[in-house]
């Protein structure tokens, strides 16, 4: 009895080293980053999380399948390094000693993937299944663009500025017209007078003949000062 | 002497003082600074520029270091500074835009004048296209994520866009998403809706700050020039903190002392200096034609190139430090690619290989697994390589920089304030550039004294905008490329040779020594006397000679950003057709040909027997020497 079992085992046994090897067929790679993860929270990879591993994959073929038939055992793991990374494939529990086909478990795994990734506290680049892509999440996008918004508080500020001087300078000059036909009177005699004293083109320059210009002679003909 | 005359009395005892004075205000009739800080601050925010932040430091890091300072400072004081003397003085001298500045001063240099008002015209149309583009990147800052920083997905949702994949996310966000570059010059796109609408935006701000000329740039530059410099302040102590940033400054500085033999170097730092302080543009005689005619010019001068170039060396300690933060980064990616490869290939722990003993490993793997090694295809990461990565212009500050920015905490807060230092930077210049416009046509007898100033700045920002148009076309950035190589560089030139040529020879430099003195109260030094008479025309003659002779050694080209090109993400070369070189001709000549045409003109109307345009010149300026009692038409 005992020597049956034990070849019964033994046979299990190299069936399983033969199901489960690097590059078998319906086998996946799977590399895990916990330490780029997790940082100091890390926690050891150790049996327990092999463990959790595969319950979480019987899990997912479950979903997937929606008959309850695909029992832990069912998963079998090889090749851990200390990497972490290891070879995982699921063998089929009605037959015997055959492994699930690989579109079936890339699919249940794909379905269930934002599980596999949080039983781990891991997301889908430090929990690699190598050959089963992630599906790209699609962006964010709001129903304004937020710098269409940006821009148009630029805009109002830049007009509402501009109609401020415009207004503020028709005013003005309503306001000089109006004080320059009060003083029309005065400026007519005035003018004359000033006239001869800066009857050059360049008025503005110096008068060195002794005609000092009234607005300079204040300045005490100091240098614009800073 | 101070004795007042007597009709001056008698005004004095019939009015109150005040009347007199607004009506000699009245008939001087021109603006004026509300003080001379003002004045000081419009001229450096005008001199300040994005080149001093974009060009500069390139040049620095690619012409040996702090070696570049030394033929960098003695172009400045052979040619720099002088010329600026020039052009403060002659303003405010004559106190007339370029236009008339010149025609008074011979009307045969009277091209001159024009010349300038052209290249003012030329260059605020590209310039503002420039700022339109900063404003893009500015309110897209907001975002967070920032937008450069991710790729895309392409339509099928199945993985990111191609183009994007293959070069990078921000050279995605530039060429496509904010330029949406066509892969030829010739091809010309559409408008681009989103920039055309920051363009009306940009216009609409510049508008708003020169609406009434002076009376409002002046206010408007209290902020725009002062606000970089707490920018640059900020970044400094920043950029100093990261990273990486001891490396970039040293590979800035470092001095290579044999650089100085290569020619190269010298024309390079004398076009930087004359175009950083821009010169010839007639922006600077427009701002100080409104200054007080004793003022004195020579210290304004002196103080504006200084603060230039010393904000040019101030403004490279960030921009550097950011960069060697982000060769540093690039490096440590590169290195922890590898290792995660090696990792990944020979199952070893995580961690187990860091970077600081990365090379002992890859020794030690290489030797006992060579083959694998050689089957991973790892990159040789080199801090040096990624060192050397320099880039200028627009490349520096919409790839480079804000590639650093994403790799900061907090980026959304650094690329909203390194963008509104570059928009404050582009818009202080463009009041410059516009005053240049609008000043001289002010004096002209085309437009009647009684239209309003703002009408005047609108239609000229109206019509700018409707020209600038074209270059939001997808082939915008290749043309604005064009403009800036031949229409804001050639013409200086030129014009700014034949402006010394003609103060010191036509004019006569004894007669502006004068005026000088009367204006500063000392005679022009020797310096002064040595420069505007031998050294800044022949060094022009020199620069403008070894300038041309570059630009013909080889067909003009342009590097085009093709999506279909084999070698992309790398550009294509291409060159230009035919009637894009003439086109490039035209604008490098149109403003030179001015010089000629005009004295041609005038030369013309002399020999046809017309009043001798030379002798009321000569009356107009010895007036103040001879007794000015004859009267003459107020002007």
């Amino acid at each position: 009895m005992l020597r049956v079992l034990l070849l019964a085992f033994s046979v299990v046994a190299v069936a399983h080293a033969e199901l489960c090897k690097p590059d078998a067929q319906n086998a996946f790679k799977v590399r895990l980053s916990i330490k780029a993860a997790l940082g100091d929270n890390a926690y050891a990879w150790d049996a327990n999380e092999e463990y959790l591993f595969k319950a979480m994959v019987a899990f997912a073929m479950r979903r997937y399948s929606s008959k309850s038939t695909t029992q832990i055992s069912n998963v079998l793991l090889c090749n851990v390094t200390d990497r972490v990374s290891f070879w995982f494939v699921v063998t089929d529990s009605t037959k015997n000693v055959t492994t699930v086909p690989g579109s079936e478990v890339e699919a249940a795994i794909r379905m269930n993937r934002n599980r596999i990734n949080s039983a781990f506290l891991l997301n889908d680049k430090t929990l690699q299944f190598l050959e089963i892509s992630s599906t790209l999440s699609p962006p964010v996008e709001s129903s304004t663009p937020v710098w269409l918004t940006v821009f148009g508080v630029v805009l109002c500020l830049t007009v509402a500025g501009i109609v401020f001087l415009i207004v503020s300078g028709i005013q003005r000059h309503k306001k000089k017209s109006k004080e320059s036909s009060e003083t029309e009177n005065l400026e007519e005699k005035c003018e004359v007078t000033v006239t001869i004293e800066n009857g050059i083109p360049c008025e503005t320059l110096d008068s060195k003949a002794g005609h000092v210009n009234g607005v300079y002679a204040a300045d005490d003909e100091r240098f614009t000062s800073l | 002497s101070r004795h007042a005359g007597k009709p001056e009395e008698r005004v004095h005892k019939r009015k109150p003082r005040l009347v007199l004075i607004e009506v000699v205000l009245k008939e001087d009739g021109r603006p004026k600074w509300d003080n001379k800080f003002q004045y000081i601050l419009s001229c450096i925010g005008f001199a300040v520029g994005l080149g001093n932040v974009w060009r500069f430091p390139y040049l620095c890091q690619i012409h040996g270091g702090g070696a570049f300072l030394i033929p960098y400072f003695i172009a400045l004081i052979f040619e720099g500074i002088p010329l600026l003397h020039l052009e403060l003085a002659l303003g405010q001298r004559l106190r007339r835009g370029s236009i008339g500045a010149w025609n008074t001063i011979s009307p045969y240099l009277g091209g001159v004048g024009v010349g300038s008002w052209m290249v003012s015209v030329l260059v605020s149309l590209y310039y503002n296209t420039v700022l339109t583009w900063v404003m893009w990147y500015f309110i897209n800052s907001f975002q967070e994520p920032l937008p450069w920083s991710v790729c895309p997905l392409n339509e099928n949702r199945t993985g990111l866009s191609e183009e994007c994949y293959e070069s990078t996310a921000v050279n995605y966000f530039w060429y496509r998403k904010t330029l949406n570059i066509t892969p030829d010059v010739t091809e010309n796109g559409t408008l681009q809706w989103w920039l055309v609408l920051c363009l009306a935006a940009c216009w609409g701000i510049v508008y708003l700050c020169t609406i009434r000329g002076i009376e409002t740039t002046g206010k408007a530059i209290y902020v725009t020039a002062i606000f970089p410099y707490l920018v640059l302040t900020i970044f400094l102590i920043h950029g100093l903190t990261l990273p990486g940033a001891t490396e970039g400054l040293a590979y800035l500085f470092t001095p290579n002392l044999n650089i100085l033999k290569n020619p190269r170097v010298w024309l390079d730092a004398a076009t930087q200096i004359f175009f950083s302080l821009s010169l010839a543009f007639g922006g600077l005689i427009a701002f100080s034609s409104y200054n007080p005619p004793k003022n004195d010019c020579e210290k304004d001068a002196v103080t504006v190139a200084i603060v230039n170039c010393m904000t040019s060396l101030y403004a490279s300690i960030p921009v550097f430090s950011v960069l060697g933060f982000k060769a540093t980064t690039g490096y440590w990616d590169c290195l922890d690619r590898n290792i995660i490869s090696i990792i990944n290939k020979f199952d070893l722990p995580e961690q187990s290989i860091m970077r600081q003993n990365y090379t002992i490993w890859i020794r030690l793997l290489n030797s006992s697994y060579p083959e694998k090694i050689a089957g991973l295809k790892l990159k040789s990461c080199d801090l040096q390589e990624f060192l050397d990565q320099s880039v200028s212009g627009t490349g520096l500050a919409f790839i480079v920089f804000t590639q650093a920015v994403i790799l900061m905490p907090g980026s959304q807060a650094w690329a909203i304030l390194f963008f509104i230092m570059l928009f404050s930077l582009g818009l202080s210049s463009m009041f410059g550039n516009i005053e240049g416009v609008f000043t001289p046509l002010l004096e002209l007898q085309i437009i009647s004294k009684s239209t309003p100033k703002e009408l005047i700045t609108g239609i000229i920002c109206l019509i700018s905008f409707l020209i600038a148009l074209c270059f939001t076309l997808g082939s915008g950035s290749y043309w604005i490329d064009i403009f800036d190589s031949y229409a804001g560089s050639l013409p200086l030139l030129v014009l700014a040779f034949f402006e010394v040529t003609g103060i010191a020879y036509v004019y006569n430099i004894k007669r502006f020594s004068k005026d000088v003195k009367w204006m500063t109260g000392r005679q022009p030094n020797l310096y002064w006397q040595i420069t505007w008479r031998f050294i800044s025309p022949l060094l022009l003659l020199i620069v403008f000679v070894a300038f041309v002779a570059i630009q013909i050694q080889k067909p003009p080209s342009y590097a085009a950003w093709n999506p279909k090109y084999e070698d992309f993400p790398m550009k294509e070369e291409k060159v230009y057709p035919p009637w894009v070189l003439a086109i490039c001709m035209l604008l490098a000549v149109l403003p030179c040909i001015f010089v000629p045409l005009v004295a041609l003109f005038h030369l013309i109307k002399r020999m046809l027997g017309s009043k001798d345009p030379r002798s009321v010149s000569s009356e107009v300026f010895s007036c103040h020497r001879a007794n000015s009692n004859f009267s003459h038409p107020k002007i």
